[in-house]
């Protein structure tokens, strides 16, 4: 197991489930991020929502003083192949009514059955695009 | 303002959950994925951690009658499984693994001024306008008997 990062894994992790939590109770709200932008977007509350996002925004401005090691890309992949993957996940997580965020964490906790099978198929399409990337592509696209 | 205050409080815990997650390396979220790979099990634990908290102590914050800065919940209602559902995510899937960016990690990225993001967060914005301005109002179909709007929305 390369780069395994038990600890602060978890850590972060129960920090990304105390925020959900504190947008559940403070505001009512799903911590889902491809919902909150989806409605960005449309134009709906864009106050609370403008600020969530500014909040995330605010966070990677801290990370890249304080930790800028945890802001690496080494993955080999051309702008065309990142475009790909935005508009895949931007498109995908409307149609399927949420993300890692939405489904995985906050739908899990609820014991949505929707959220478990949403989880369950975008973390095997995702695993199979990965390991198709690596093994016949050379993890190069 | 204490509504936006805190709204800006859980966007800038949770950036600083994913980026402590190490959720912003992409290389660590293809680590999982590619479970065929040199594996970091990483991503589970920090979907483990967040799980473990949210699932937790949301029970509780549900029972009470409303959240603290708003008049009441507002949460999915939805119980089927449909087609858009398993598609879209399955889109998603792809998505993420091809680039190992979520929107969450992208957005972040973008903020801590990674390259990456710069490419991805527009395309992403621009893959969620296509489906909700695009796609989505040519395949709403007629409501069929007992569904309310949410089901074609």
């Amino acid at each position: 197991m390369e780069h395994f990062t038990p600890f602060s894994s978890l850590a972060g992790g129960m920090l990304i489930g105390l925020s959900a939590t504190g947008l559940l109770l403070l505001l009512g709200r799903i911590a889902g991020i491809s919902g909150i932008v989806g409605g960005l977007l449309a134009g709906e509350d864009l106050p609370w929502r403008g600020a969530f996002v500014g909040g995330l925004l605010a966070g990677g401005l801290l990370t890249s003083v304080f930790h800028p090691a945890a802001l690496t890309m080494t993955l080999d992949r051309s702008k065309p192949a990142l475009a790909i993957a935005g508009l895949l996940v931007g498109f995908g997580s409307r149609l399927g009514s949420g993300c890692t965020s939405g489904h995985g964490v906050c739908g899990i906790s609820r014991g949505s059955t929707r959220s478990i099978v949403a989880t369950m198929v975008f973390m095997s399409t995702g695993a199979v695009t990965a390991l198709v990337i690596t093994q016949l592509f050379a993890g190069a696209v | 303002m204490t509504a936006l205050l805190a709204s800006f409080a859980c966007g800038l815990v949770f950036a600083i959950g994913l980026a402590l997650g190490g959720m912003t390396q992409p290389s660590k979220v293809v680590g999982f994925l590619d479970f065929t790979g040199a594996w970091d099990p990483s991503l589970a634990f920090v979907m483990g951690g967040a799980l473990a908290v949210h699932a937790l102590l949301g029970r509780f914050v549900r029972a009470r009658p409303r959240p603290m800065f708003s008049a009441a919940f507002t949460l999915p209602t939805r119980n089927d499984i449909d087609a858009r559902l398993v598609a879209g995510s399955a889109i998603f899937g792809v998505g993420w693994g091809l680039g190992g960016f979520c929107p969450g990690p992208s957005l972040v990225a973008l903020g801590g001024g990674m390259d990456a993001a710069l490419v991805v967060v527009p395309a992403m914005l621009a893959g969620m306008l296509l489906h909700d301005r695009w796609f989505a109002p040519r395949v709403n179909r007629p409501l069929r008997s007992g569904e309310g709007l949410a089901a074609v929305r």
